[in-house]
């Protein structure tokens, strides 16, 4: 392996703080200490830290529905994750977004959506913006196997190949869209194969294998970054838990389950760095353990939190005008 | 009589004309193995198989157009959105194609479909989950617009809706799913624009809706203690309105105070309130009154949700203006 032992260590602590934070909300949302909804990632934690190791800080991401782990793999703070879910004033949009709208925009994070495909064309805009102000950043554009079955996916890799944009469609085929298998709603299994359409080149990598992953990204990334416009890649993967809390997955067998819970991303990374001597059964049960303190603390900051003042209700739903520019100022 | 849930008065208003109209099938996301988002559709799929009850991709505009092109050659399509806030993405099908099919064609074709959405807040789920969007709707020419608030208006009006032969967008409110109301067995369907007088009263008349209409209801029981009889009506369909009995109840009250839970800008209410205003001015003793959502995308923090819909409070504080 040509990372370094931190590197590797950093990312396995990334997945582990995922996997760890997801089941903590599991454990929230059956309390009801968090309301609302929230769209776990466990199982899919490979892809977001995989692909987000092959980026740069300065570069960009879009998220979806399903985003605490690009969150957390771009750099996000457990703590103000934790209070935003449970609508704390705290957290990284005061409360007012929740699970589904996550962003981070000061670690170029552009925001999660729960609107499915919503973010595909704004990653393109993001693109153009990079291309325009010629600053060489890249925009990786998460989406679901779901998604690209939606029209706004279609016209946004047209439009971002016809004008050779800095974007890397990564699509998290996760083989359904809440209960509805990919079999039955998509007319091909290997979404990369939508990208012919709009002659992009597309790859397909283990999603379970944060290398791979990582691989596969980088040389996209790099051919975005030479100018010569978008890849889309595939990262077939799996979501642990129900799509939502009330999710009964009826639509997947136990067998399924069990199949994708054996290529756990963090089990056979952990293997991988054990049988490769990089690091000890020790150092990674501490590197969990670490995990685990952190996802606690970020539970207790959470919890403690105040609630935003409702006098702050309807504040920032405008960005303020140049005092010129309404009614009352200068220009009449 | 027996008392069944809302969702459920929902589902046997669709398996009672599956059964009567060969030609009546549901698609949308999740409507069949899962049997809808909030189970308004379960036991569908089992009962008429994949071929009637579709699941479809997440396509919101392919599912509306899909439903308007099976409609205008025979079938009677209900497409589900699983929730209003996508509507955005059907909007172009049903505004631009199921709503001026009919007349730019020269009155020669009909487009009997319904689409059947959810809306509302109470969850915390946020600004793309929680919205009140009927006003979208109800400015269309050539869509019917239904809201009901109790499981027995709801399978009237949805087999009612089902057998019109015009566009109808039917919205449910979240929070009313789990509801439980009577319900007779036999078959019974109401008519679109009529009104329900859901309490009698003489002092001043609310309109409220959908789930509205319950916490209208709370306030005008708790109005009687201060000697103030609230009427409250329920239009139950906002297109066709039924001007009439609103207009009667005003008559007799002489205030007006209406409830919705949309964003206030452009809302339904302030629709009825220029209706009632141009139709019976002189019926009125004191400017209406409006209690409506705030103008904000409605936040996810349940101190900040419960601020931004109206509540019991909000409906008695302008009950007593009125009524001054
Ligand atoms: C436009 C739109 N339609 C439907 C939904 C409801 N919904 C939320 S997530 C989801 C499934 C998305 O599937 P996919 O894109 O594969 O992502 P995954 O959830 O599998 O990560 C659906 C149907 C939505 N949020 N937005
Ligand atoms: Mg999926």
């Amino acid at each position: 392996m040509k990372e370094s032992k931190e590197e590797l260590s950093g990312y396995l602590r990334r997945m582990m703080d995922i996997r760890l934070f997801e089941e903590k909300v599991m454990e929230l949302l059956a309390k009801n200490i968090i309301k609302g909804a929230s769209h776990l990632y466990a199982g899919e934690e490979a892809v977001a830290v995989g692909a987000c190791s092959a980026i740069e800080e300065d570069d960009y991401i879009t998220s979806t529905h399903r985003g605490h782990g690009h969150c957390l793999a771009k750099g996000g703070k457990l703590p103000e994750m934790m209070a935003e879910l449970c609508g704390k004033a705290t957290g990284y949009c005061k409360g007012r977004g929740g699970s589904m709208h996550i962003a981070d925009v000061t670690k170029g994070n552009l925001g999660a959506t729960g609107i499915v495909a919503s973010n595909l064309p704004v990653a393109v805009g993001a693109a153009l913006s990079a291309k325009m102000r010629k600053t060489n950043q890249v925009v990786l554009c998460f989406f679901g196997d779901g998604a690209s079955n939606n029209g706004i996916f279609h016209e946004s890799l047209n439009m971002a190949a016809v004008w050779r944009l800095p974007v890397v469609f990564v699509c998290e085929n996760n083989l359904y869209g809440m209960s509805v298998a990919a079999k039955r709603c998509s007319a091909v299994q290997d979404m990369a194969d939508k990208a012919k359409g709009y002659d992009i080149p597309s790859m397909i990598c283990d999603g379970m294998d944060i290398l791979d992953v990582k691989e596969t990204i980088k040389k996209a990334v790099e051919r975005a970054r030479e100018g010569d416009g978008p890849t889309l890649v595939e990262c077939k993967t799996y979501r642990y838990f129900g799509h939502s809390r009330s999710d009964p997955r009826a639509y997947r067998t136990k067998e399924e389950e069990k199949e994708w819970r054996n290529k756990c991303p963090i089990k056979q990374f952990s293997k991988k760095l054990i049988d490769n001597k990089i690091l000890t059964e020790e150092e990674i049960a501490q590197i969990e353990k670490q995990s685990e303190e952190a996802v606690e603390s970020a539970e207790k900051f959470a919890i403690e939190s105040p609630y935003p003042d409702v006098k702050e209700l309807m504040d920032d739903i405008y960005a303020p005008s140049p005092a010129d520019l309404l009614n009352g100022g200068a220009i009449r | 009589m027996r008392e069944i849930t809302f969702k459920d008065a929902l589902v046997e208003a669709m398996q009672e004309e599956m059964k009567r109209d060969d030609n009546v099938l549901v698609m949308g996301e999740d409507v069949a193995i899962y049997g809808g988002a909030y189970g308004a559709t379960k036991g569908l799929y089992e009962q008429f198989g994949e071929e009637r009850v579709r699941d479809t991709a997440i396509s919101e505009s392919a599912i509306a157009g899909a439903a308007i092109g099976a409609a205008i050659t025979g079938m009677r399509p209900i497409a589900e959105i699983m929730y209003i806030d996508f509507i955005t993405q059907a909007m172009d099908q049903l505004v631009n194609q199921a709503a001026k099919m009919r007349y730019m064609f020269g009155g020669k074709t009909t487009v009997p479909m319904v689409l059947r959405t959810e809306g509302g807040a109470g969850r915390c789920i946020a600004a793309h989950h929680s919205q009140s969007l009927e006003a979208w709707i109800m400015h269309v020419p050539g869509l019917y617009l239904v809201m009901p608030s109790t499981p027995y208006d709801a399978k009237g009006l949805l087999k009612a809706s089902i057998r019109d032969d015009n566009p109808v967008v039917f919205i449910e409110h979240k929070m009313l799913y789990g509801m439980k109301g009577e319900v007779p067995e036999k078959d019974y369907i109401i008519p679109l624009g009529v009104a329900d007088i859901k309490k009698e009263g003489s002092d001043v008349t609310i309109v409220a809706y959908s789930r509205q209409l319950h916490v209208a209801m709370e306030a005008a029981a708790e109005l009687e203690k201060d000697n103030i009889s609230a009427e409250v009506i329920d239009p139950r369909t906002l297109k066709p309105l039924d001007l009439d009995t609103i207009l009667t109840s005003v008559k007799k009250t002489s205030k007006l105070v209406i409830v919705s839970e949309g964003y206030k800008t452009c809302n339904v209410a302030s629709e009825i309130a220029m209706l009632v205003t141009e139709h019976g001015f002189d019926l009125l003793d004191a400017p209406i009154k409006r209690v409506c959502g705030a103008d904000v995308p409605v936040p996810m923090s349940p101190v900040l949700e419960d601020a931004a819909i109206p509540n019991k409070q909000n409906v008695i504080n302008a009950v007593k203006e009125v009524c001054q």
